[in-house]
């Protein structure tokens, strides 16, 4: 459709008649509208002149840099899950962004396509389909399973959809999780061991053997699906599905075919599951019902939701936030890059929270010099309360045992620790702005504390609270996503 | 689409004879008729509760009536899906306009014609377009962002997308100042002309039997007045109801 018409029917101008729908806000509006300046201006000028091929073909270029500067280990770690993760949330972002269903079995079909993928790929049933048959037909199966699902839920509205998916997987994982019927003399879906030695992928006896390699066809299929959804977004059926999205009712009113719709959303979201699952199955070489479960779900929901809902340059950019976080905060890499993290989130918080050049100064010293006030207050009373040893700080590690009470010997502290800040921090949210800046100070070193306590001692549960911290940073900077459009409504 | 004048324009547009409509248990609409001929604009007046945006959703087949009949171009739609009865040609306003708010001005226009067939658009854009000038020099802005008495435009301007035969319109002055209210019927009474037969929900007795041909007046689900909107100005029992006067 053309924006930008300029053959518009002339104006009914009757002498004496006012005109209807012509007011002195139409006559203005090129004075109102809002023009910024400095930064904001420029990066909405640059958004103007970058149009969607165009940052297409940057994201493409630089992401086929990557494999230049990672290793095969981390272009595994980083590079292929990143591309896994943006097409489950491209999938997604078609059923939550465009048509607004809240969908909570969505990871069943990554699963299901991952088993599908899996069974007709390995020694399990001893099939060894070529690729180029078996990605298709595991991608209409998925579809299929996505519109049988949808059938039945297409009456459900919110709440009661979010249910009923989320009962659909977790049956799925239950169901391959259990010594389901045998087949051929073997479980279904072997169990709680899975399916393991997966064929690599081949297309025509070409073998995807390489990291590098496997991240090229990830990155090949993304673009694919990329094009596919942004010509659909952008197609008047894309248009039906934000407007069944924002208001089923009168969507229904204007006759837009709304069951059809959600039909085709929850089979196109369900077969770019399924194809991201033949694609998990194969890089991994061996799926576990495990891979299928809730955490899964909510990383997949973490990664639509902080890019903004119906973006799609919203689905990459959260997932590379997520995952690249994720991973750098994985309990094999040093402690360090967790901590690192961690200080840089609350001092983002503060930012936040304070927004003032003059007072974040003032916050950001009175936190220094309370830890350097309290560390030598407790080590000149009870020497044991500091005496213990930063772990794994590297070169911040003394730096970090003179400033934070870390005590030897009192392992109860941690926790302790631990239950006042989550109090701290519930206070601070009710205090009175002036109280709340005096406060910060204090809920901030009390942060470290914990930190360096009890959090250093549990990578795998500071990961996820880290995780959540993150989430909650970022949503509060801006709630509609990171690409999201802002909800503006007047009426 | 076949035009008006190719029917028989002695049957009316819409019948609606011996409607009982029921939610659950509770008794709504007792035996109403009703009828739009082809062209007129009929207002419905009633105040809260009188069943008037029950004897809406019976036309368009969002609750379906325990008795009686509803006809509309000839044809019993009574058991017919309310998607049908869009696609024949009804098309509704409804209260409180609900636009697609996040979503432009012409995208709600577009949508609004999602059965028309493609090559049509332009041209029932034009159409909308002429009748209200202001939707096309917002028609890139995001109808959530625009002005009531603005949402109201784009509202009818969506409705008619689909060159509806019959515009049923859901309490159009609610939630407007009262100027708004008047550039509001103003606006009816344009798209009136243009040849749309309308069925206009109101409260606001005064403004609409200024501008009806013909009006009805709901109380407890009960048709209790009818006739031409000149006389029902006259009516002392209505004026004391709803003009204060």
């Amino acid at each position: 459709m053309d924006r930008d018409r300029t053959d518009l029917p002339p104006e009914n101008v009757e002498p004496g008649r006012p005109r209807v729908g012509v007011d002195e806000w139409v006559a203005q509006v090129d004075q109102r509208r809002d023009r910024p300046t400095g930064i904001a201006g420029v990066a909405r000028r640059i958004g103007e002149v970058v149009t969607p091929p165009i940052r297409l073909a940057i994201v493409v270029v630089l992401a086929a840099l990557v494999p230049l500067w990672l290793g095969e280990g981390d272009l595994f770690n980083y590079g292929i899950f990143v591309l896994l993760y943006i097409l489950l949330g491209l999938g997604l972002n078609v059923v939550v962004g465009f048509a607004g269903l809240l969908d909570l079995g969505y990871v069943a079909f990554f699963g299901f396509g991952a088993y599908f993928y899996a069974l007709l790929s390995s020694e399990h049933y001893g099939i060894h389909w070529p690729a180029i048959v078996s990605i298709p037909l595991v991608v209409l199966a998925t579809s299929l399973l996505g519109l049988v699902l949808g059938i039945p839920s297409r009456r459900l509205l919110g709440d009661y959809l979010a249910i009923v998916t989320l009962f659909f997987g977790q049956a799925f994982v239950v169901f391959v999780n259990a010594s389901n019927p045998k087949v051929a003399g073997k479980g279904l879906t072997g169990g709680p061991n899975g399916v393991a030695d997966i064929d690599p992928v081949s297309f025509f006896g070409y073998e995807f053997t390489t990291r590098t390699q496997q991240y090229a066809l990830l990155l090949a299929a993304g673009v694919v699906v990329l094009v596919g959804l942004h010509f659909l977004s952008e197609s008047r059926t894309g248009r039906a599905l934000r407007a069944l999205r924002e208001d089923p009712l009168a969507a229904e009113a204007m006759s837009i075919p709304v069951n059809r719709l959600k039909l085709l959303a929850f089979g196109i979201g369900a077969g770019i599951a399924g194809f991201t699952g033949c694609m998990f199955a194969t890089l991994l070489t061996a799926v576990t019902p495990g891979n299928f479960d809730v955490p899964i779900l909510i990383t997949v929901y973490a990664v639509v939701i902080l890019g903004g809902f119906g973006s799609l340059s919203g689905v990459i950019l959260g997932a590379v936030v997520i995952t690249v976080s994720f991973q750098f905060l994985a309990p094999e890499n040093p402690q360090n890059n967790a901590r690192v993290l961690f200080y840089t989130i609350i001092l983002l918080a503060i930012v936040l929270a304070v927004r003032s050049w003059w007072r974040l100064l003032l916050v950001l010293a009175g936190t220094v010099g309370l830890g350097i006030a309290v560390h030598a207050i407790v080590a000149a009373f009870a020497p044991t309360w500091t005496s213990g040893q930063a772990v794994e700080a590297g070169r911040f590690g003394d730096l970090i045992s003179d400033w934070v009470i870390i005590p030897q010997g009192h392992p109860d502290f941690g926790n302790v620790a631990y239950v006042a800040l989550v109090v701290a921090l519930l206070v601070l949210t009710q205090m009175r702005p002036t109280y709340r800046l005096l406060a910060i100070p204090a809920v901030a070193y009390l942060a470290a504390v914990v930190w360096e306590t009890s959090f250093v001692e549990q990578p795998a549960v500071a990961r996820w609270i880290l995780f959540g911290a993150l989430l909650v940073v970022l949503m509060n900077v801006r709630p509609q996503g990171l690409l999201g459009t802002p909800r503006v409504e007047i009426a | 689409m076949s035009n008006a004048a190719a029917t028989e324009p002695a049957a009316p547009l819409l019948q609606l004879s011996g409607i009982d409509t029921y939610y659950g248990e509770i008794h709504i609409l007792q035996s109403v008729d009703l009828h739009v001929k082809h062209g007129e604009l009929v207002c419905l007046l009633g105040g809260n509760a009188s069943g008037k945006s029950t004897t809406l959703k019976t036309i368009l087949g969002i609750v379906s009536p325990h008795l009686g009949a509803v006809v509309y171009d000839g044809n019993d739609v009574t058991r017919t899906s309310t998607s049908e009865r869009i696609r024949r040609g009804m098309a509704i306003v409804p209260e409180n306009r609900r636009l697609f708010g996040p979503m432009t001005v012409l995208e709600n226009l577009e949508m609004g014609a999602y059965l028309r067939p493609r090559g049509d658009f332009e041209e029932d854009l034009d159409r909308v377009y002429s009748i209200f000038p202001l939707l096309a020099e917002r028609r890139g802005q995001l109808a959530g962002t625009l002005s009531g008495g603005e949402q109201q435009m784009v509202a009818m301007g969506r409705a008619l997308m689909a060159r509806p035969k019959l515009l049923l319109m859901d309490e159009p002055s609610m939630g407007l100042a009262p100027i708004l209210v008047e550039r509001s019927f103003e606006i009816i009474q344009e798209v009136h002309q243009a040849g749309v037969a309308m069925l206009v929900v109101e409260q606001n007795a005064n403004v609409s039997l200024s501008i009806a041909d013909r009006g009805y007046v709901l109380s407890t689900g009960r048709i209790v007045l009818e006739g031409k909107a000149s006389e029902l100005v006259q009516h002392d029992e209505l004026r004391k109801a709803y003009l204060g006067r």
